[in-house]
């Protein structure tokens, strides 16, 4: 690992954790667990730039580090799984051939939705949740594909700049 | 775009509508039942779902319930304080009318969620 993925690696995790805080001052006038996602746009642009593992690192450190700073142990459970989900379903679809960035956000996006789903019904005890199943389907679809575009014009950048 | 992409997107849009048109994922209307316990003993069910009217007499008087528009009230009783007559409808999951001096509870089961279940 040379000095400058490490120096990437760096700005890329300040820069995923500040986007979770901006994120959290636009609100949405959807039902709540939706947000859009923008961490992810550094989280797919560390995949594609740099890498899987540091992407995972990455995502990992986003999560922790995020709920220490700004909100709390139980949305510690809602973002490690979205985020832990939404990575493993984003590195293995950046393998296919058949997708491009834009796919791979939007299943990101999906099964971020989903692995919170799946905590909220454990911690709540209640499988009602899964009734908002299709929408946040939905949702992840829809704000992976505005991820995607954001992402696709920040790898040419930079891409551009590491050469 | 990639075609791939498209199709990742019609399918999961298929699939979302296809759960949410057949609501196999609706939580179950069962319908609220009203559960009468007398001294801590269940004693009669009346689904909220059917108007009607019941008479609960026990040894220290009576209580006359009444099932109207999904709610369930006590309309008239003989007991001293006259707490339960006055106690508004209940329809929601967990809400109670309590008729102290008959040891008479009216809860609701399986009814819809009251506020105590927020998440952010």
């Amino acid at each position: 690992m040379d000095t400058k993925k490490i120096a990437y690696g760096g700005i890329f995790a300040a820069l995923a954790i500040l986007m979770g805080y901006v994120e959290a001052m636009i609100p949405l006038p959807l039902p709540t667990g939706v947000k859009l996602g923008l961490s992810n746009v550094v989280v797919l642009l560390a995949l594609y730039v740099l890498g899987k593992k540091e992407a995972f690192g990455i995502s990992l450190l986003r999560v922790f580090l995020s709920a220490l700073l700004f909100k709390g142990f139980l949305s510690f459970w809602y973002s490690c799984a979205g985020a832990l989900l939404s990575f493993f379903v984003m590195a293995a679809a950046q393998k296919s051939r058949h997708l491009s960035i834009y796919g791979v956000s939007m299943l990101g996006g999906m099964a971020h939705n989903i692995g919170q789903m799946c905590v909220a019904a454990l911690l709540l005890g209640r499988s009602v949740v899964f009734f908002l199943a299709p929408i946040l389907m939905v949702c992840g679809l829809a704000t992976g594909f505005g991820i995607g575009l954001v992402s696709q014009y920040c790898i040419a950048y930079v891409k551009n700049r590491r050469s | 775009m990639k075609k791939g992409d498209i199709l990742v997107a019609v399918v999961v849009l298929l699939l979302a509508g296809a759960l949410y048109g057949t609501g196999l994922l609706r939580p179950s209307q069962a319908g609220a039942v009203a559960v009468i316990y007398v001294d801590g003993v269940e004693v009669h069910r009346l689904p909220l779902s059917v108007d009607g009217r019941w008479r609960l007499e026990t040894a220290q008087g009576y209580n006359e319930i009444v099932v109207e528009n999904g709610t369930v009230l006590v309309e008239e009783a003989d007991c001293r304080d006259g707490i339960c007559v006055n106690h508004a409808p209940v329809s929601l999951e967990k809400e109670s009318i309590v008729c102290l001096p008959h040891k008479m509870v009216i809860e609701v089961e399986g009814g819809e969620e009251g506020v105590d279940a927020v998440v952010q």
